[in-house]
């Protein structure tokens, strides 16, 4: 009948997956520009606080990390359930703080590292101590752009 | 040999590969949106500079601390941590100009012309070393939220929309309508640990 056919042989044809491609490119693309790669494997347990008045952090380029909350399970053998510092994939102390600082303001280009800021995720029972030290080393380094990570919810509590 | 054969390009491995592809953009995603609260930190003295010299008056202060049982005192009285959104709202405001609370003064601001308002209130933020974060954080969205309300209802009231949306200009005379310094003492370490 139609001038594709061939001769009627067969009677069930295959289905046309040739726009398939195109499906799963679009899913892809949408997963590519979507997409925050893992920085680092979080050695702490951290559960943030909650905040009314939290705000999104914006240029996340710019922005250094500084975990602290107590050991996660594997590594409690080695450094006890005492709240710890985690920098970039290492467990730290307060006194390696402005070296960090320092090698990430490196990192960035000269424009930038006056808009360095340095974010905070600490476990919400942490004490309030080891923070009080932290806060103070970045002082020393002067970072004094402070971000308190804390998870954006309507109501206190 | 003569007959010309026009053979498309098997396109049938374009999705595997895509697949594959989207697959480790699946795995190595995270969804989530950093959001935290903003604040700055005051930079070391310097030792050279000289003690300031003018000392701010006690109604100018707004004491809040916090001790290691995570429990608040507010100019001098304990409180619940629900109502000191409130209180550092009147504090930071002052509307009944109360001789208590701070000092008002004449200013002039773009977009309001002359106005009534405080004149750099204060405050004083101390906790123990023993306080917990949670409840540090919890203060100080509060103190945050208070200043926001703030001027988020200025601002509604005298341009008709949000603080968040207003321009740059707007948003700093708001900004001097309502200000406040927010300073923090080293903690105290009562009761000894860490």
């Amino acid at each position: 009948m139609s001038k594709f056919k061939k001769d009627g042989k067969k009677s069930v044809e295959n289905i046309n997956t040739a726009s398939l491609p195109d499906i799963v490119f679009m899913l892809l693309f949408f997963f590519m520009t979507t997409t925050v790669m893992r920085e680092v494997d979080l050695k702490v347990n951290i559960r943030l606080p909650n905040a009314t008045e939290a705000k999104t952090l914006e240029k996340k380029d710019l922005v250094s990390y500084i975990y602290i909350g107590e050991p996660a399970g594997p590594y409690q053998k080695m450094f006890g359930t005492e709240p710890r510092i985690q920098l970039n994939d290492q467990f730290k102390n307060v006194a390696d703080i402005q070296d960090f600082i320092a090698q990430e303001r490196d990192a960035m280009n000269e424009a930038d590292q006056a808009k360095m800021s340095v974010s905070m995720k600490v476990d919400s029972k942490t004490k309030m101590g080891v923070i009080s030290d932290v806060k103070l080393a970045l002082r020393r380094a002067s970072a004094l752009k402070l971000n308190y990570a804390a998870v954006k919810s309507e109501t206190l509590e | 040999m003569a007959k010309r054969e026009l053979t498309p390009i098997n396109a049938g491995s374009m999705a595997d590969i895509a697949f594959l592809l989207l697959i480790f953009f699946l795995v190595t995603t995270t969804m989530d949106v950093d959001t935290g609260l903003m604040r700055g930190l005051p930079p070391i003295p310097d030792k050279d500079a000289p003690e300031p010299q003018d000392k701010i008056r006690e109604r100018n202060v707004f004491v809040v601390k916090i001790n290691k049982f995570d429990q608040l005192l507010v100019e001098n009285k304990p409180m619940d941590i629900h109502d000191l959104r409130e209180s550092a709202k009147d504090f930071i405001a002052n509307p009944e100009d109360k001789d208590n609370l701070p000092q008002k003064d004449y200013k002039e601001i773009d977009f309001f012309g002359r106005v009534y308002v405080p004149k750099n209130p204060v405050i004083s933020l101390q906790n123990d070393r023993g306080t917990s974060y949670g409840t540090y954080l919890i203060v100080q969205n509060e103190l945050l939220a208070a200043k926001n309300e703030l001027r988020n209802d200025i601002s509604l009231q005298t341009f008709g929309i949000k603080y968040d949306d207003l321009d740059e200009d707007k948003q700093n005379a708001v900004k001097k309508y309502y200000s406040s310094v927010l300073s923090e003492a080293e903690p105290k370490n009562i009761g000894g640990g860490k």
